[in-house]
């Protein structure tokens, strides 16, 4: 069964056609990938690890974009009039989420921006297997929890 | 006396002054609102794509394809014309093994994501849109990369 309007089918796809707009952008102006945890952990290794990492110019453009993800998605989560938040979600889930996604996408060098949309439009062959390996796991998850275990639905 | 020598040899990493940190900041807007208004920012809508068994939503389907079709673009654009307008050179990935770190990675990543339906740039944009998880998520997941990166070292 599928559920789904028009409206937001359309929004989907324009949506993702910003997406792609701002991943093309930042390679044809900055040569740079889009890939949301590869620019975070840049700036998380600047802090944890000091004068070990990146020059001090590759910094300021990942603070730069990091947070235009924050402001432009409540700027049109706000204008678009988009449901209210998820509320009641345990917060030990949200911590266990948070540590596997922290280190699976820095050991898998990737997520769901730098490899499923950017390296998949490279045809880059690591891209694809691991996109369908965190889909496949990603699948599985869900079914565990809520079609076996009824947990978390 | 050589101060200024120095400080012009290194210039070329510089050179594009702000400019880089500026379009990066307008690429995160780009990106952010086009996760918002293709649903990527709500949680339930991306667990109910990885439901396969209940009632499926195909919204990150379309949000990937939209995605991708600009972005193939884009690459082909930046590939041929070479030197990014803002940059010396393209940066892209060159690894080329599919390892047991990638395949290992993705799939824990996909877990994460299966749990509690966030990857990092939704993880990141939920600081505006539903910041009583994101205040969970996000720190965990920056817990997560710097535990993986340093048991790796």
């Amino acid at each position: 069964m599928v559920g789904l309007t028009t409206s937001a089918a359309t929004l989907a796809l324009g949506g993702g056609a910003l997406i792609g707009l701002a991943a093309a952008a930042l390679l044809l102006l900055n040569g740079r990938i889009l890939g949301v945890s590869g620019i975070l952990n840049g700036v998380l290794d600047r802090a944890a690890w000091p004068g070990r990492t990146a020059e001090r110019g590759d910094i300021d453009w990942r603070i730069a974009l990091l947070v235009g993800v924050v402001v432009g998605a409540g700027v049109a989560g706000w204008a678009s009039g988009a449901p209210a938040p998820r509320t009641g979600f345990p917060g030990w889930a949200l911590a266990v989420a948070g540590l596997l996604v922290g280190a699976g996408t820095r050991l898998g060098s990737g997520c769901t921006s730098g490899h499923g949309i950017c390296g998949i439009a490279r045809l880059s062959p690591r891209s694809i297997v691991a996109t369908a390996v965190f889909m496949a796991t990603g699948f599985a998850t869900v079914y565990l929890l809520r079609h076996v275990l009824g947990a978390l639905a | 006396m050589n101060g200024d020598h120095d400080a012009r040899d290194h210039a070329p990493h510089h050179r594009a002054g702000l400019w880089p940190a500026f379009a990066a900041g307008l690429v995160g807007l780009l990106f952010g609102a086009g996760l918002a208004l293709g649903g990527m920012t709500d949680a339930r809508v991306v667990l109910g794509f990885l439901d396969l068994a209940g009632t499926w939503d195909p919204r990150l389907l379309l949000v990937m394809g939209g995605g991708l079709a600009v972005t193939a673009l884009g690459v082909r654009l930046a590939e041929r014309r070479g030197r990014p307008f803002l940059a010396d050179h393209l940066q892209l990935p060159t690894a080329r093994d599919l390892d047991a770190k990638l395949i290992g990675g993705a799939a824990l990543f996909g877990v994460g994501w299966g749990v509690a339906g966030y990857c990092p740039g939704p993880g990141l944009a939920a600081l505006a849109i539903n910041p009583g998880e994101a205040l969970v998520f996000v720190p965990a997941l920056l817990a997560g990369s710097w535990l993986a990166k340093r048991s790796a070292r």
